[in-house]
């Protein structure tokens, strides 16, 4: 049955090609004796000779038959064919369009549809035969993207192609097994295995020195880790691996060591080995085993990488209360100390917000406070940076006792944020609800004798931007306006925001009469601006400096 | 589609037939109707080697996106997977394999890795069951792609984060092996000098290979006299800086990937015609290619943009007294040759009018205040003003919540200009940054620290001012409009990658030895042997030819600096660039920049950007204006939009220009 192989046999060769594997794979595992082995191989061998018949052979005829589209039958229900010559003829008219009025498409400009991609650009063919799948192949045809125009190949470049470019690698083309084994299957394109030259079949049973095997991997060749046994054998060939900085031999490799060695021994060794180490932990990452990765670092003595490790993982907890005691269990973890307080307030913080966002679903439920009704929340603060859980809190907790969880004073205490930021953000969230009298005592101190006195640890020109793009009212505006030390920025900000007061009052404090008079012009005659100029003009108490 | 590859110093036209021919043995060899399921991300490479028609020669039906669940139907008997190795991809190959239907005739599976076959996704394959349905799995080796006359690239996106971050070499083989394969094209490189850990491992790579292939020596005459490998990472500093070019600035707002970019549309919508352009909108992005095949774009691309304008006024004129020329065309032999001309100045007006829509939108950005307040922080860092302190301005920007990415940019290259950063202020940003956007960012300033981008002062000394002042790369009277110094590319900063290829052609490292000290990694000169009769003998005056590849990418300022450098007529040396990716500074961060949810943090700098230029854009702006000033009257006094049909400026009745649209537009 094996050596008749092919279609024949009547059943189809492709249910079978997938079993061998996993009865394979599974050989893998259990690490089977030499003989067992070969035996594994035959069969492997001879379900790939099927396949190969397969490939020579095409399919059997009747399906050749049945699939082929000249043969296509007619069926009621096909609501395509309406559909499509309408698509046919539409686009026939656009082709005629194109001829007559677009005369920018010269043979020799390249065309290009809306999007700009070349017309027959493989990105644009992707779209465009799969949009097609409905239509038939004629239609297909008359859309057809035009004829590449590149030039013939000039003579001397024809002959190259990269790949015969390394003879000495020559590529087989073929599936090449990087497990501890087999598979001639790298010349499974080439036709029958029984007119292979004998010599090749010394390739499965001969020794090759680590060298050698390093070179086949590299080549694809088919090879075998399975005979390096000994540790030393093992480290011989990771380093002869290492060597030809092919990282993907070298994780190859690197895997048959995790397989064959206990992880002790495979650290260990790996500690020396710096190149091969990096690759390692690459590879585990990649293969997300963050358990074996964690004992690495452990095993290295990277504690802090190990931590970063294992704290990341909290991303992957969709669920919040999961999540803070993952959190929780993280602040044992040995990271450095100014790791470990943001760890610590990241915990907090989640902590926190789940209790806020439990108290205040409860509230808006209950309608019980205004403040939701009239802003209803958009979305939950959990898992949202501090700052924006300051504002909420500005927003729908503001005036609460500094003992609450939920108090901007609280948050502000707990989480060491910085005045500016405070500032800032309280500004922002007060101001959103046009709360001027909550902007105002924001920067409203009391000195000991009782004066007040507006103070900022932020120029108050930003102030006024904030203000300002909160929709402020003038009157607001002008307070904050008129704050700004900077002479010149105050005029500028006065006069972007017509705070007329602001600019009458510094020109008659700058005893500059010309820049009055300048700015009478650009006020209305009859308002209250332009009688304050007239009467400061006509005030003869002042010195005006012009 | 691929003159414009033959057109430069080295025909690179003849790597790109070389990848082509491989692409159709591969086709051939699984024989019968084909049909080709793409990686996305291999679209666009693959559209810079080869057409659909060509797949189409070699009996390729239909192309599919890759994507999970059941193939489409498609009746062909072969289906091919063309992907990266990238495991997860493999897991959706293995659900496509899965799910296909049995009962249909059974259609043979395929896959080409790209550009490299990898042993862990055969792995992956085999765990998922899948591994023996494939007849053939190959790769398809395409290290280096022509992406222009002059210019190359691996188009590897992971390059940077592989070296710098994990460690992982695997992309350094691969450049040894592109390296490889170019000898063999042009001819073994005689000399390889270089600059960095990762250079030094390349160039040992390249010597062991060539001691390998002693046998198979190529009778080439060589082609480049020399090569250059440059690490990112001596150099971080310059794809930090904000590009000034006109190609650079395009990538930093919208992003250019593999030679193409995609604008708003609305700009663009003048080019139909006018009465109907309002009937069907287009709401896709318009996508352009770019590349010096466009005669103007050739010309302009490596201006800085504080030049465009210039050029592109001065190019309307030319076009529109090309078309002038009608009026005096007599004979009937005189319109004839108008009339065949008329394709060609078709094609530079279509070009002029998309430059000037482009130059425009980026217009709006370079002259907005944030644009301008951004770049002012930068160069003072660069000339190294108050490195030592907290900035203001990136306080102000975290304060506003400013995107993560511009953050970082500012603050990495904060660090990178005072050799590190001051433990207190180290502190403070990190503080500022994580309360903003959250505390698991943690593991994204840990990602920077590791690259070198962002680290703390070890050492009390700053060595940055000795580096600017001896490679000058700080230009106070930097020339944009007539440059006479590579530092015009980022008005005022050379780039320190590009000093060390200009410092290196003249008169040599060896002026630089302390220096280069400073920088990371060793450097190092190479010598390899040629075969006897293939020296050149050069002429006199001949210029030498230096192909500089960097590791880790190059930004297309850096490329337009190497091309000013071409073209200085006493320069002596020409290059030829290559990379392992054409990056950014927003790209660079961003690949570091660590998100559990894609599409919110990536991006956000080109994201943003055009977003806002988008509702912005009046749909109904046909007319299009040259940066702001018409230049009908020679005292400039006219400040109405310049009106331009179909692309051309029309002079009014009294030669002032006319605008239906209100002058304050």
């Amino acid at each position: 049955m094996f050596l008749s192989g092919g279609p024949r046999l009547g059943f189809k060769t492709s249910d079978f090609s997938r079993e061998p594997c996993r009865a394979y794979g599974k050989s893998q595992v259990n690490y089977i004796s030499h003989n067992q082995w070969v035996c594994v191989r035959f069969i492997q061998r001879q379900l790939l000779l099927t396949e190969r018949w397969k490939m020579i052979r095409g399919k059997p005829d009747d399906d050749e038959y049945w699939n082929s589209t000249k043969f296509k039958a007619f069926t009621f229900d096909d609501e395509d064919n309406e559909f499509t010559r309408l698509k046919e003829s539409k686009r026939a008219v656009n082709s005629i369009r194109s001829l007559v009025e677009d005369e920018d498409e010269e043979d020799d400009v390249e065309k290009v549809n809306w999007s700009g991609e070349p017309i027959g650009s493989i990105s644009w063919s992707v779209k465009e035969t799969a949009s097609s799948i409905r239509s038939t192949g004629e239609v297909r045809d008359q859309s057809s993207p035009k004829i590449d125009n590149t030039p013939s190949l000039r003579k001397n470049s024809s002959g190259y192609s990269l790949s015969s470019l390394f003879k000495g690698k020559a590529k087989t083309g073929s599936l090449q097994h990087f497990s501890e084994s087999f598979s001639e299957q790298s010349n499974r394109n080439y036709g029958p295995e029984l007119r292979k030259p004998k010599s090749e079949y010394k390739d499965y049973i001969s020794d090759w020195t680590p060298e050698e095997t390093v070179k086949r991997m590299q080549q694809g060749k088919a090879f075998s880790l399975e005979k390096f046994r000994s540790l030393q054998d093992k480290l011989l060939l990771l380093d002869e691996t290492v060597k030809a900085h092919d990282g993907n031999v070298i994780t190859a490799v690197l895997i048959f060591l995790k397989k064959s060695l206990s992880k002790e021994i495979l650290f260990r060794e790996l500690i020396t080995r710096e190149i091969a180490l990096r690759h390692f932990i690459h590879y585990l990452k990649e293969m997300g085993e963050n358990k074996l990765l964690v004992e690495l670092f452990k095993t290295l003595g990277r504690s802090e990488d190990m931590a970063l490790m294992q704290y990341k993982d909290h991303l992957n907890i969709k669920d919040e209360n999961r999540r803070r005691d993952f959190l929780k269990n993280c602040l044992s973890l040995p990271f450095s100390q100014e790791d470990a307080t943001h760890v610590l307030d990241h915990y907090t913080l989640l902590e926190r917000q789940i209790i806020i966002e439990a108290n205040d679903k409860h509230v808006e439920s209950g309608s019980q406070a205004d403040i939701f009704k009239k802003y209803p929340r958009k979305a939950s603060i959990l898992n949202m940076p501090i700052i924006t859980t300051l504002y909420y809190s500005c927003f729908y907790h503001y005036g609460e006792p500094e003992g609450t969880y939920s108090s901007p004073a609280n948050i502000r205490k707990t989480f060491r944020i910085s005045d500016k930021q405070f500032l800032l953000t309280c500004l922002g969230a007060r101001a959103k609800l046009k709360s001027w009298f909550d902007v105002d005592a924001l920067f409203t101190t009391k000195n000991w004798l009782g004066y007040t006195k507006k103070r900022s640890p932020i120029g108050f020109h930003r102030i006024v931007d904030i203000l300002q793009k909160n929709n402020a009212p003038v009157q607001v505006l002008q307070e904050y306006v008129s704050l700004v030390e900077d002479t010149e920025q105050k005029i500028n900000l006065a006069q972007k925001y017509k705070c007329h007061d602001i600019i009458i009052n510094t020109y008659r404090d700058l005893k500059d009469r010309q820049l009055l008079i300048e700015y009478r012009g650009k006020v209305e005659t009859d308002s209250s601006d332009y009688k304050k100029i007239q009467e400061l003009l006509g005030n003869s108490q002042i010195r005006w400096k012009n | 589609m691929s003159a414009h590859l033959s057109y430069g110093r080295v025909n690179l036209n003849i790597l790109r037939e070389a990848a082509r021919k491989d692409l159709r043995e591969f086709l051939d060899k699984c024989a019968g109707s084909k049909a080709i399921v793409w990686d996305e991300h291999l679209t666009g490479p693959f559209g810079l080697i080869a057409q659909y028609s060509l797949l189409k020669e070699h009996e390729v039906e239909k192309m599919f996106t890759l994507k999970g669940g059941r193939l489409p139907p498609a009746d062909v008997k072969n289906i091919i997977f063309f992907v990266r190795p990238k495991l997860e991809l493999m897991d959706i190959i293995a659900d496509n394999v899965i799910s296909e239907d049995k009962m249909h005739s059974p259609r043979d599976f395929h896959i080409l890795f790209v550009p490299r076959r990898s042993m862990l996704c055969e792995q992956r394959l085999k765990e998922q069951g899948v591994l023996g349905s494939f007849i053939n799995i190959d790769e398809y080796i395409l290290d280096l792609i022509p992406y222009d006359g002059d210019l190359l690239s691996m188009e590897s996106e992971g390059a940077f984060r592989e070296c710098y971050l994990e460690n992982d070499q695997t992309s350094l083989y691969h450049t040894a092996k592109g390296l490889m394969t170019l000898q063999a094209l042009y001819g073994t490189i005689p000399q390889i000098f270089g600059k960095g850990e990762c250079a030094r491992h390349v160039a040992n790579m390249m010597l062991r290979m060539k001691r390998e292939f002693a046998g198979s020596q190529t009778q080439i005459l060589p082609v480049f006299d020399s090569l250059l490998l440059l690490d990112r990472n001596v150099d971080l500093l310059t794809p930090l800086a904000t590009q000034l070019t006109y190609e650079g600035l395009i990538d930093e707002v919208y992003g250019i990937t593999n030679g193409y970019v995609k604008l708003p549309p609305e700009k663009f919508a003048a080019q139909k015609k006018q009465g109907e352009a309002s009937k069907d909108l287009p709401t896709e992005p318009k996508k352009m290619q770019l590349n010096s095949a466009e005669e103007l774009y050739a010309e302009i691309r490596d201006k800085n943009f504080n030049g465009v304008g210039a050029a592109l006024s001065k190019k309307a004129k030319i076009i529109s007294a090309a078309f002038e020329e009608r009026h005096n065309a007599k004979t009937v032999g005189e319109i004839k040759q108008f009339v065949s001309q008329l394709p060609h100045m078709q094609a530079a007006r279509s070009s002029l009018a998309n430059h000037t829509s482009i130059a425009e939108l980026i217009k709006d950005i370079t002259t907005s205040e944030a644009f301008f307040d951004n770049l002012t922080v930068e160069q003072e860092f660069m000339t190294g003003v108050d490195t030592d302190k907290v900035n203001t301005y990136i306080e102000d920007c975290i304060a506003q919540k400013d995107p993560l990415i511009k953050i970082l940019r500012l603050v990495s290259m904060q660090s990178v200009c005072n050799n590190g950063l001051k433990q207190k202020v180290f502190d403070y940003y990190r503080k500022e940054i994580l309360q903003t956007y959250g505390y698991e960012h943690l593991l994204t300033l840990n990602n920077l620290e590791k690259t070198g981008l962002l680290k703390l002062q070890t050492s009390t000394r700053n060595n940055y001012p000795t580096i600017r002042k001896t490679l000058k790369l700080w230009m106070e009277d930097a020339n944009e409009q007539n440059p006479n110094d590579i530092s015009y590319v980022y008005s005022g900063y050379a780039p320190l990658s590009i000093r060390l290829a200009q410092v290196l052609a003249r008169p040599g490292w060896r002026s630089i030895e302390e220096v280069l000290k400073m920088l990371p990694g060793p450097h190092f000169e190479e010598r390899q042997q040629l075969p006897a009769g293939l020296h050149k003998k050069r002429q006199q005056g001949e210029n030498r030819t230096t192909l500089v590849f960097f590791l880790g990418g190059v930004t297309y300022a850096e490329i337009a600096a190497l091309r000013f450098l071409s073209q200085m007529e006493d320069g002596g040396t020409e290059y030829i660039v290559a990379t392992t990716k054409l990056i950014n500074g927003a790209g660079e961060a961003e690949i570091i920049l660590f998100s559990q949810q894609p599409g919110l943090e990536t991006r956000l700098l080109s994201a943003s950007v055009p977003m806002r230029i988008w509702n912005k854009l009046n749909i109904l702006h046909l007319y299009l204006y040259l940066f702001g000033t018409c230049e009908c009257r020679a005292d400039r006094s006219c400040r109405r939009p310049q009106a331009l049909r179909d692309g051309i400026p029309v002079p009014g009745p009294d030669g002032a220009c006319v605008s239906p649209l209100p002058p304050d537009l």
